[in-house]
């Protein structure tokens, strides 16, 4: 065994800050279109709409039973199929794999945020809804002042920890060759041959951030435990 | 609409009008029937306290007439709107009547004054301001007006429904129905609660509360409303109705909540 | 459409049998990994409650080192940085083995490290579930910390997380598809060639993505079964049981890919 040496990877800095970056967005776009999605499909079971509940629930289902890396290739194979049949008349419009990443990632991670999200409004009270309705509030403005929000304060720690889940599970891009965290890092370490180097810095970084991450959801939920028993 | 009146109305445009009627009124849950044939009028001004064993179809009655429980058979007429499935704005006749709950069911996550001013903001359509004012003003009148601010896991149950009093009250309804207001407090939190309804009764509001309240019923009442097994078994003046309850069944119950 | 699959693929096989064959792996790495994952995280878990502060510091990292590196560079990790990094015999060993195995058991190890950490945490959220006067009767009793562990609490708690941990094992099933990353021809990436073989791209995926539904129904099925199986009669009627088990098995949700 060569001896250790991480100088490779602090002369590679930039590439993998570029890398950790691009892991970083794809986790804020995910996040971000995966809880508007995730809120929609939940409302949708919650408030059982005709079809739009039974469709939704099954799109759940499907999601959550195979793995990420099978549909990151669905999609990938998917998607320029779709769109070519929506505006290229039929011929598929190649898209790459940073877009396959973005579109997948919303659409993978909704189906677990909505999970979190029909739960939380399960665990809103009846009493809740009642009274809403007693003041003559709109289904709407129930939902939009009342419940919600108290949803999400229910939720929220959830969602943080399946965010921090979401980040990790961004490394997958790995299976659509994307510069990623992960992607940077075995490609300098093909290149340079330093994988022990590579791959244990990768970890470092992954670890730090996660645990810092982890600490601070598990601060918050202390702290909105306190408010409630105020 | 008389929406901006300084204080409740106390009558409806047609004055003869009753506020609420029932007329053969029927619900079933599966095959339990909670309301049979229930007929009932209330008149503007009038308190009616709604008394009965458990299951006998009071708090089911009185969460129809808001529609937050739909019937089945029967007619339900308040404030001059039939309440039916063809009723495109429920909303319209909530708004016109308030409602406190058991278990108060204020917004957790509001402060005192954001829960009495939310509705009045979001369906009544009224300013912010002229709505924390009516806030402020019936917050005052349940004597709780320094808790504004709190929210309402701070308050204790009896200032908690106080608030929901206030709250509803903040809507101006024509009707107030009061579901058990009573029943999920601590016994030394009743009286406050009961007092803030007497004086809604003295102000001539017109009030449909079921309650175990014995007391307070033979104090406020205009009518005693005697319920069993989804049935109305009798009415009567509350000095009539607990000195000579004309039905056994109103003289069991009686003898088991007075002893 | 799933006709290719009963084509003769590039090895002479049809493709059908290189989806069977993906189909056992991808089963032997969750049924190992999981009994493997279920015993390390069990005393990981309970390392996490006992009094002993080295006991349950060491838990604790174990729980936040394992949880928080992605699963995938886990498996680079035992894969490609463990042999470098074992003395050079041992290391030499481990990279000369013949083909499946040298990527199953790097797999297999990942798996069952990472699953654990996530067991561990159910365990102990079980553990801290039970009300303390089941601690302080085992106590009054005279019962050892361990005699109270192994009599009282652990079957009690084991029975809590039933439903919580129904996730852990459709996690793991999950998560054998990564392996694919270190060349094991798991059920996702046998349905991948196939794909590349005959560009009958529809026909893989699908008949992979049905045998990997079927897993998760019999997953869930099997995990219900143990659930009614293992209550303690007199315990939470049906009904209410039923709303606590949906709100377990998905609140705490967790592994994803």
């Amino acid at each position: 065994m060569s001896q250790l040496d991480f100088s490779v990877v602090f002369d590679n800095l930039p590439y993998l800050w570029q890398g950790l970056r691009f892991s970083l967005l794809l986790t804020a776009v995910a996040f971000a279109a995966g809880m508007v999605l995730g809120t929609g499909l939940a409302l949708l079971q919650h408030l059982e709409v005709p079809v739009g509940a039974q469709l939704a629930r099954g799109y759940v289902a499907l999601i959550r039973s195979i793995p990420l890396i099978l549909v990151l290739f669905w999609f990938f194979f998917l998607v320029p199929l779709m769109l070519g049949a929506l505006m290229n008349g039929g011929r598929p419009m190649p898209i790459g794999g940073v877009w396959t990443a973005f579109i997948t990632f919303s659409l993978f991670e909704a189906a677990y945020y909505s999970e979190i999200i029909r739960v939380g409004l399960r665990s809103v009270s009846k009493g809740q809804y009642e009274a809403a309705q007693a003041l003559s509030l709109s289904t709407y403005k129930t939902y939009r002042f009342v419940i919600l929000p108290q949803v999400v304060r229910v939720t929220s720690p959830i969602i943080l920890n399946q965010t921090i889940i979401l980040f990790q599970d961004t490394s997958l891009v790995y299976v659509l060759s994307l510069t990623d965290l992960v992607g940077a890092a075995s490609k300098l370490a093909q290149l340079n041959g330093r994988l022990v180097e590579m791959y244990l810095a990768v970890a470092a970084v992954y670890l730090v951030i996660c645990c810092t991450a982890s600490q601070l959801v598990a601060y918050l939920r202390r702290r909105t435990q306190l408010n409630q028993n105020r | 609409m008389n929406m901006h009146l300084p204080t409740p109305r106390l009558a409806g445009p047609a004055q003869a009008e009753p506020a609420i009627v029932l007329e053969g009124v029927t619900k079933f849950y599966g095959g339990f029937r909670a309301l049979n044939h229930v007929d009932l009028e209330v008149a503007r001004g009038e308190t009616v306290i709604i008394c009965g064993p458990s299951g006998s179809g009071k708090s089911t009655l009185i969460r129809c007439l808001n529609r937050i429980e739909t019937h089945d058979r029967g007619r339900i007429v308040v404030n001059g709107h039939e309440l039916t499935d063809a009723l495109k704005d429920i909303a319209a006749v909530r708004r016109e009547v308030g409602m406190v709950f058991q278990s108060f069911n204020l917004f957790p996550h509001l402060t005192i004054l954001e829960n009495c001013m939310l509705a009045p903001v979001q369906a009544r359509g009224i300013s912010r301001r002229e709505a924390r004012e009516t806030a402020m003003h019936f917050l005052s009148k349940v004597r709780i007006p320094d808790q504004a601010g709190k929210y309402p896991g701070q308050l204790s149950g009896g200032q908690q429904q106080r608030v929901a009093i206030a709250r509803a009250l903040c809507m101006r309804p024509q009707v107030m129905l009061f579901d058990e207001p009573t029943s999920a407090l601590d016994p030394e939190m009743v009286k406050e609660v009961l007092d803030t309804m007497v004086g809604l009764a003295g102000e001539g509001m017109t009030m449909v509360c079921v309650t175990h309240e014995m007391g307070f019923a033979r104090e406020v009442a205009d009518r005693v409303v005697f319920m069993d097994k989804g049935a109305v078994v009798e009415q009567d003046t509350p000095e009539r109705f607990f000195s000579a309850p004309a039905s056994e069944r109103a003289r069991e119950f009686l003898r088991q909540v007075i002893h | 459409m799933f006709t290719v699959l009963f084509d003769q693929g590039s090895d002479g096989r049809m493709y059908g049998v290189w989806l069977l064959s993906g189909l056992g792996w991808t089963l032997s790495l969750a049924f190992f990994g999981w009994w493997l994952a279920f015993a390390i995280g069990l005393v990981v878990g309970i390392g996490r409650t006992v009094e002993n502060r080295t006991i349950a510091i060491l838990s604790r990292v174990y729980v936040e080192v394992f949880r928080n590196i992605p699963v995938l560079v886990q498996m680079f990790l035992w894969y490609f940085v463990v042999p470098e990094l074992l003395p050079a015999s041992l290391g030499t060993w481990i990279k000369q083995m013949p083909p499946p195995w040298g990527a199953f058991f790097p797999a297999l190890v990942c798996l069952s490290f990472y699953t654990a950490a996530r067991v561990a945490e159910q365990v102990r959220a079980g553990l801290e579930a039970l009300p303390a006067g089941q601690r302080e009767a085992a106590a009054a009793l005279g019962l050892t910390e361990r005699r109270t562990y192994w009599l009282v609490l652990v079957p009690q708690a084991l029975r809590l997380i039933v439903p919580s941990l129904t996730s852990e094992v459709m996690g793991i099933y999950k998560n054998t598809s990564v392996a694919l990353t270190i060349g094991l021809l798991e059920l996702t990436a046998e349905a991948r060639q196939i794909s590349e073989e005959t560009f009958q791209t529809f026909a893989a995926f699908g008949a992979a993505t049905i045998i990997y539904l079927m897993l998760a129904l019999a997953a869930y099925q099997l995990m219900s079964w143990i659930d009614e199986r293992a209550r303690i009669p007199g315990t939470a009627p049906p009904a209410r049981r039923k709303s606590l088990r949906l709100l377990a098995r998905r609140l705490p949700e967790g592994a994803s890919p």
